[in-house]
């Protein structure tokens, strides 16, 4: 890799450390801020963590322990403090360390955010990756088949589709499918079945398939329309007229050279996509009760449990601005007038 | 009422109730014959499929999450329900159809508590020869460490307060953990392994209810973690934990230290359970019909997408119960915001609200709930049925009486005034909207507002100044007692004393002092009859204030899983006895 | 420069390599029919060298395109006859038409920035022509185009065969091109505006280059181009096209010395001269083509034609047929011999 190439990522990770100290301090700040701007006081906000018979003692004791007498800025920093050097965690008869990355505890359940997020990321990982494939493949061959034949039937049936598929809520589209494929007709895994790839691929696969087909359908619908566009565009270009003077079969034509012009622009939206859905694709996640990093969020933002929310967060803005730089990186690859 | 008659009074109601349960704890089906015929609300007094069948996994679901695992912390009541299975309390509410489960009878302890000292001790035996999963024997140290550890709401924030608000801990006391070396007998006493002695620091009737309490679950303090504990509760039910993953899911499997001679209440009948959270709800419906599932653990019945179909559907409605359960919906009146000052304004609300609209609001018959004219849900003992403000034939509002009260209120046109809602409530937002439209037909214009419920009590519709600032005259409410008793349903919600001018707590409109008088009254009185007449009367004299307006006694429409056996609704949960059930 | 031969528009005798025949291209199109092509016929053979010219949407592009077969299918209209070595390339089955493209005609567009792929390196670009048409390995493939790069003056081959367009400079992009399209030897190579898009110093390498190729290789050319300036120097015939038609066809020193369509003195007369400087400018062609959709009735160019009034009605009328006047020349134009000697010698010539 040349120096200067070196350079540019480095440059760009710098950025993104920037952004995620944004982001999370945009996060931590609409968590504290919002509600005092409401007139909540360290007690009202307490309340939110203790039984509903619970005595103005231990409402305070809720505050102090959480740490919500401290300026917002303090809290921001031991926060910001766990990530960096860990953190001492009391749970009663003795005080434990959570080491770095130390992304807190949970306020409701006392659990160490980090190793639930770690735990979280395969799965959201799983149903992403898995989707963005079907998606990827059934967008492009739609797409490029729709451009092809243009203003047909199949253009037609395939954009209707396509924009039903956009259009179609994941939740109905995901509790329908799962009422018949799984429950109707058992040709797929129940709601809430994930088998970690290692342990299994072929479990994992066939308990994934439909949140995958699910999720794929969203998205694949948004991809056809794009490769459709970029098909219709590129198929007109000098360079594929050229493909053919040559005489190349055209497949050849439309494969190699018309989607292969087509590609980049929809690389660079897949990239950001996927960067996205790996922050968790919550609505999947929901239909389909998997516990994945959207499920978490959900649950964090439910239960206005701070450390948990702070976690995804900061774990989906890395995955956007990593898919950011591999996407920029990639764009070199895949389009050379962009290398120096 | 002196002591000596007391504790005859008890030892007796303990022996009727060791009688009954040692009956529960060895016939074949639960005693009442039961029935094996699918029908509507089969399950609702008898025994739905009675087997003896051992063997099988239950399937559990939760759509949400445990609050904790941990007995010494959690508050929701599928969660104690459930907690029999891990965990024996000294007493605990008897596993049977019906009314007869809202009956105390022992479990860890031998009998129900002996009350001495005009109410103010209890004292408790343990039975001999429970264990814990690794075989260390139940000690009455253990129950005192358990109920003490639960007092430090530092570590358990979430947990009851009961005990730390009656016991008599010593000034300064924070908890096991914190205050280790303190001599905390004046509050418990342990003289042997066996027996535990508790002092109040006033006299209360209804203690058998505290140690009914998840709380005194033991808990051995050579491995109490704390706050981790809830990742391995050390069992002394049938079942222990295996592969717990907190909000995820965890099973259960058989305690082979447990000895059922030592139980008469539990039969243990499958070989484990499965525990999934965090299950997309609509989804449970439908795996619970398919038979994917067995239970849908919250007991909140299923989801308004699944009404329909349930009900449409005679089979599957052959298989629904819908119990009523000890909760109510209700309206809080404020008389701390004029014009709601004066009583006849706020019997004109009372007056010109449309009964079943609040039903419709809340999902109607089957999901929604009774309409209620009284506080106490019927099921509750000493509840008593009365109607303070008839509303007309159709059960629409008296349009007449409302404008009789209003111009005796000396404002016949009407007046202005908010409703607040919880504005994630879909329910709750409807009520609103049909009170509303009811009112305005007397001239009351309402303004609606929506909050979010996480700060809906410490900070704005529980939150005194700022009622009265906001002029909330009204807002939507509910509560369900922790238990099916007046001082467990009451004295959350009619209590001013309850009431913090900081904010977070229910009541926010009951600021009666005579009411308060009652309740204290109520809670010394230990015989039970007299007690429980109380109740009923607390309720009458709310309602002539005025100050609540009864929405619905809230119902579900749950769902019996496919092969399960010796299904019941227990009145004490609302829901399916999780204690009893097993597959065919 | 070599002489039209007599029956080179219309029989096979002599059997050129290719011989177009009443090329009728009609666009069915929302608006009307686009009939960018009507009624041509030409031939070329081996070796020699071909000039159609005319201005911008005349219809020399759709002429090469039907030719190489590239017309969309259903889009064009097509009748005819294009004999390709003796057999038609009208009807033929497309698979076989595409197997025909790149090995035994070629093609060389305008723009060769945008005439090749951004994202395939140069050499790669040729490998694929070549190997299309042949089964060799890649390396030998690659030998090949290294050969080629090199045989049109791409200095340094080697690695510039792995360039990418981009990195190339236009004329050199033009000579790949022109590697690609000779890649397979091709025996009719059609150059359409190969210059155009490039600078004037090096529009006279790449027709240097088109020209040395051509003796080398001894193939067909058909050069097309809206400068007559191009064709000066590389084309035996030239033909000169106006609104789909042919207008004056000839050789390229009858075209040059004795012009005979008042079109193809428009089109010298707007020829830029490199020599020396025009005594008295002679205006560029007034006005602009005519729409395909709608032809004027008689000789289409009569709205932009400053002799259309010297023939009565004539020119506005009947379409002046394209006949032979003498020695192969063809032109379509009413006005009578003398006249437009006349005109040529006097009022045309001395502008020049
Ligand atoms: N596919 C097509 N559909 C409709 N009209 C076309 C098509 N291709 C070319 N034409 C029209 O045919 C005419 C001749 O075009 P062309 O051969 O490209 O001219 P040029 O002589 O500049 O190369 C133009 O008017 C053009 O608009
Ligand atoms: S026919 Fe008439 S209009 Fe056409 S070129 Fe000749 S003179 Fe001009
Ligand atoms: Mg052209």
């Amino acid at each position: 890799m040349p120096a200067t190439v070196i350079a540019y990522i480095i440059r760009r990770l710098f950025a993104a450390i920037v952004l995620l100290f944004v982001v999370s301090a945009v996060t931590f700040s609409i968590f504290f801020v919002t509600p005092k701007l409401l007139g909540a006081t360290p007690e009202t906000l307490a309340t939110r963590y203790v039984g509903r018979t619970s005595t103005p003692d231990t409402i305070r004791a809720t505050a102090e322990k959480l740490g919500f007498y401290d300026p917002v800025v303090v809290q921001y920093w031991n926060w910001v403090k766990g990530i960096f050097v860990g953190a001492d965690y009391d749970y009663g008869p003795a005080v434990e360390h959570c080491p770095a990355p130390c992304l807190g505890y949970s306020f409701r359940t006392n659990q160490p955010v980090w190793p639930d997020l770690l735990d979280r990321i395969p799965v959201t990982l799983s149903l992403a990756v898995g989707a963005a494939v079907l998606w990827l493949l059934a967008g492009l061959a739609v797409g490029t088949l729709s451009a092809l034949r243009k203003g047909t039937i199949f253009d037609r049936v395939a954009m209707g589709v396509s924009l039903a598929g956009v259009s179609l809520p994941i939740f109905f589209t995901g509790l329908l499918s799962l009422s018949v494929f799984s429950y109707n007709l058992g040709w797929t895994a129940v709601g809430g079945a994930y088998t970690p790839f290692l342990e299994n691929p072929g479990e994992w696969a066939y308990n994934l398939l439909l949140p995958w087909i699910t999720l794929a359908l969203l998205f694949s619908a948004q991809y056809a329309r794009l490769t459709r566009a970029g098909m219709l565009e590129t198929m007109n270009e000098d360079f594929i007229r050229t493909a053919r003077a040559k005489g190349l079969p055209e497949r050849t034509v439309v494969v190699r050279h018309g989607l292969r012009g087509a590609l980049t622009p929809i690389l660079t939206i897949f990239g950001l996509d996927v960067g996205l859905l790996l922050g968790g694709a919550i609505l999947t996640e929901s239909a389909f009760s998997l516990q994945g990093l959207g499920k978490y969020a959900i649950e964090g933002i439910l239960n206005y449990d701070l450390p948990k929310v702070m976690g995804v967060t900061i774990l989906a803005a890395f995955f956007v601005v990593v898919a950011n730089l591999i996407v920029d990186l990639l764009y070199a690859v895949v389009d050379p007038r962009v290398r120096k | 009422m002196n002591s000596k008659r007391l504790v005859t009074a008890v030892a007796a109601g303990a022996a009727v109730a060791m009688a009954l349960s040692a009956c529960g704890g060895t016939s074949s089906n639960g005693g009442d014959g039961g029935t094996t015929t699918p029908a509507f609300n089969a399950a609702l007094t008898t025994t739905f499929n009675p087997s003896d069948k051992k063997g099988g996994i239950i399937k559990i679901a939760n759509a949400g999450t445990w609050d904790s695992l941990d007995p010494g912390e959690t508050y929701y009541s599928y969660a104690w329900n459930f907690l029999r299975l891990y965990g024996r309390s000294l007493l605990m509410f008897k596993p049977a159809p019906g009314g007869a489960s809202n009956e105390l009878v022992p479990d860890l302890a031998e009998s129900l508590g002996v009350s001495g000292d005009e109410g103010k001790t209890w004292t408790y035996k343990l039975r001999a020869g429970v264990k814990y999963e690794d075989g260390t024997p139940v000690t009455s140290k253990d129950v005192k460490h358990a109920v003490l550890r639960s007092t430090d709401k530092e570590t358990f924030p979430n947990g009851p307060a009961y005990f730390e608000g009656y016991l008599n801990l010593p000034e300064g006391y924070q908890g096991p953990y914190k205050t280790k070396d303190m001599d905390t007998n004046s509050a418990i006493e342990t003289p042997d392994d066996r027996t535990i002695v508790f002092h109040l620091k006033k006299p209360f009737g209804g203690f058998d209810y505290f140690a009914h309490l998840p709380q005194t679950v033991p808990v051995p303090e050579a491995k109490d973690t704390g706050a981790k504990y809830r990742e391995h509760v050390i069992s002394t039910g049938p079942y222990k934990f295996q592969d717990n993953e907190i909000d995820k899911s965890f099973k259960l499997v058989r305690n082979d230290q447990w000895d059922p001679a030592t139980d008469p209440n539990r039969r243990a009948l499958p070989d484990g359970y499965e525990v999934t959270m965090n299950v997309n709800a609509d989804d449970i419906d439908n795996r619970l019909i398919s038979g994917d599932l067995h239970v849908d653990i919250t007991g909140t019945g299923v989801q308004p997408a699944s009404l329909p179909r349930v009900l449409g559907d005679p089979a599957l409605k052959a298989s629904a119960d819908n119990p009523t359960s000890a909760r109510l919906w209700y309206t809080s009146i404020n008389p701390t915001v004029a014009p709601l000052d004066n009583i006849e304004c706020r019997k004109a609300i009372e007056y010109a609200a449309d009964r079943t609209g609040y039903q419709t609001a809340y999902g109607g018959v089957f999901s929604g709930g009774d309409i209620a004219t009284t506080l106490l849900p019927p099921q509750i003992p000493g509840a008593q049925k009365f109607d303070l403000y008839p509303a007309g034939p159709d059960n629409k509002g008296d349009i007449a009486k409302a404008k009789e009260a209003l111009a005796a209120c000396g404002k016949p046109d009407g007046f202005e005034t908010n409703i607040a809602y919880r504005a994630e409530r879909p329910k709750e937002k409807a009520t609103a909207e049909s009170l509303q439209a009811a009112l305005g037909r007397v001239g009351i214009k309402l303004t609606l507002k929506g909050f979010p419920q996480g700060d809906y009590f410490a900070q704005f519709a529980g939150n005194p100044p700022y009622v009265k600032a906001n002029n909330l005259g009204l807002a939507t409410n509910g509560w369900g007692a922790d238990w099916n008793d007046g001082f467990g349903f009451l004295s959350q919600i009619v209590d001013s004393r309850v009431i913090r001018e900081t904010g977070g707590s229910s009541n926010t409109s009951v600021r009666i002092p005579e009411v308060d008088k009652m309740l204290d009254d109520a809670i010394a009185e230990t015989d039970k009859a007299k007690r429980e007449a109380m109740w009923g009367a607390i309720d009458k004299r709310v309602m002539e204030e005025a100050v609540i307006l009864p929405g619905v006694h809230a119902k579900s429409l749950l769902l019996r899983g496919k092969g399960l056996t010796n299904v019941f609704v227990s009145d004490a949960y609302n829901m399916y006895d999780y204690l009893a059930l097993g597959l065919a | 420069m070599s002489h039209i031969p007599e029956d080179s528009l219309d029989s096979g005798a002599g059997l050129p390599f290719l011989q177009v025949r009443n090329l009728r291209v009609h666009f069915p199109t929302d608006d009307g029919v686009v009939k960018s092509v009507d009624d041509l016929s030409f031939s070329v053979e081996r070796g020699k060298t071909l000039g159609i010219v005319g201005e911008s949407g005349s219809g020399k592009s759709v002429t090469s395109l039907s030719i190489m077969g590239l017309h969309k299918e259903g889009a064009a209209r097509i009748s005819g006859e294009i004999l390709l070595d003796g057999r038609n390339l009208v009807g033929m089955d497309r698979e076989k038409v595409r197997l025909l493209r790149g090995k035994r005609m070629a093609m060389i567009f305008q723009d060769p920035l945008s005439a090749m792929h951004p994202y395939y390196t140069v050499g790669a670009q040729i490998v694929e022509a070549y190997r299309v048409h042949n089964k060799v390995a890649k390396q030998v493939a690659r030998k090949h185009a290294i050969d080629l790069l090199a045989r049109v003056g791409i200095p340094n081959p080697k690695s510039r065969v792995d360039d990418y367009p981009h990195q190339f400079s236009g004329g050199m992009r033009q000579r790949a091109m022109i590697a690609m399209a000779l890649s397979c030897d091709p025996e009719l190579l059609i150059a359409d505006e190969p210059t155009t898009a490039l600078d004037v110093t090096v529009q006279a390498q790449i027709l240097d280059l088109i020209r040395d190729l051509q003796q080398e290789f001894d193939s067909a050319v058909v050069l097309i181009t809206h400068d007559l300036g191009v064709v000066a120097e590389l084309a035996d015939d030239i033909m000169v096209m106006y609104a789909g038609r042919a207008v004056e066809h000839s050789t390229a020193t009858d075209i040059f010395n004795s012009p005979q369509h008042p079109y193809t003195w428009g089109l010298l007369g707007s020829m830029p001269r490199l020599d020396r400087e025009r005594s008295e400018r002679l205006q560029p062609i007034k006005g602009t083509p005519p729409s395909l959709i709608n032809v004027p009735d008689g000789c289409p160019f009569n709205p932009r034609c400053a002799y259309a009034g010297r023939n009565g009605d004539l020119s506005f009328t009947e379409r002046p047929e394209f006949r032979d006047i003498g020695g192969g020349h063809h032109i379509a134009c009413h006005l009578p011999t003398e006249d437009r000697h006349h005109i040529w010698d006097e009022e045309i010539r001395p502008k020049l």
